[in-house]
């Protein structure tokens, strides 16, 4: 049961190396370049597995994106040239991290919308069990005599 | 809030929640608009599917028409392809483009199955499907008279598309150009 358990895991290991090695490489005629190439492959969503990137993604688009992308690099556009390329053809849906606008500004302001809510929420908590913490340490006469006698007859009993 | 009302809080973010969810369930996340709508559709300089002679954009506007977008890779695109046949015999004007395919299975498929296109581009190596954003055929565009792309369905164009979004779009830009 193991040793097949471990053969099959095996050949999913070496199945995955081969998945990536039909990845193409590109040749850049500058190390820049190649940096700005790992940089914006990764920040382009491939439109038909679209939770890839461009740069995980096998499917053909995503290679004939990769292969738009080093053309225009290799052409000298800039990171902003080349995002607008993509955006005119594919919305702005191919940009992982999308441009601030009316359509996304809830994407934008929702985290901060949320964090703000949840602070809210905790001073309010944590402000209403202080006042209730307040209230249960001061005790009544009554209850100070009692609790004392208990605390009394604990201790002599042990 | 009162103690009681309190009780009734995870009710309430529940109801909320489900009111999202079922919401979900009818959307499609494939769904993508198109860039390109409303916007003229690209230039191109490719040959006419298993010839060398070049097409512009120019030969595939000046009436309403439909671009299909298809391959003989692709699987959905033998589905929809009886229905097209019948669409184009109805008198719609269809233009194919060849995407990322080899001409001679491309003309061997036509031959066999019937061929409801006008003229065929032979986009060979996907450069015009870049520049319109395709992401997979088969995908099926909806161009007006002056070239202009109104609509793009995503997948197989089959009785319920064409009935229910595509025809009655065809029909009302076919409808705009003959009252001008």
């Amino acid at each position: 049961m193991i040793a097949a358990v471990r053969v099959a895991l095996l050949s999913l290991l070496l199945m995955s190396a081969g998945a990536l090695a039909v990845i193409e490489t590109y040749e850049f005629s500058d190390p820049a370049l190649e940096q700005r190439y790992q940089l914006l492959s990764t920040e382009l969503r491939c439109p038909k597995c679209q939770n890839q990137n461009i740069a995980d993604s096998n499917a053909p688009i995503a290679q004939d994106l990769r292969k738009l992308l080093y053309q225009q690099l290799e052409a000298g556009a800039s990171d902003e040239q080349i995002l607008d390329h993509m955006v005119a053809r594919y919305g702005e849906f191919v940009r992982y991290r999308p441009r601030f606008a009316g359509a996304t500004a809830v994407l934008w302001l929702a985290p901060f919308l949320l964090l703000a809510a949840g602070i809210t929420i905790a001073v309010l908590t944590l402000r209403s069990r202080k006042v209730r913490t307040g209230e249960a340490a001061s005790l009544s006469v009554d209850d100070e005599q009692r609790l004392r006698k208990l605390l009394g007859e604990t201790e002599k009993n042990s | 809030m009162a103690p009681r009302l309190k009780l009734f809080l995870p009710l309430l973010i529940f109801a909320i929640m489900a009111v999202f969810l079922f919401r979900g369930l009818s959307l499609d996340p494939q769904a993508m608009p198109s860039a390109l709508i409303d916007r003229p559709l690209p230039e191109f300089e490719l040959p006419v599917l298993g010839q060398e002679r070049l097409l512009a954009r120019k030969d595939v506007i000046g009436e309403v028409a439909l671009l299909n977008v298809w391959a003989t890779w692709c699987v959905s695109c033998r589905v929809e392809h009886p229905y097209l046949v019948q669409i184009a015999a109805g008198g719609v004007p269809i233009y194919g483009v060849n995407y990322k395919d080899e001409d001679a299975a491309a003309s061997r498929w036509l031959a066999e199955l019937g061929d409801p296109y006008r003229l065929n581009i032979a986009d060979r190596a996907g450069s015009l499907g870049l520049d319109m954003g395709v992401y997979g055929a088969p995908e099926t565009y909806l161009l007006d008279a002056a070239g202009v792309i109104r609509y793009r369905h995503v997948g197989v164009v089959d009785e319920r598309v064409w009935q229910t979004i595509l025809q009655p779009l065809y029909r009302e830009l076919v409808a705009k150009g003959e009252a001008r």
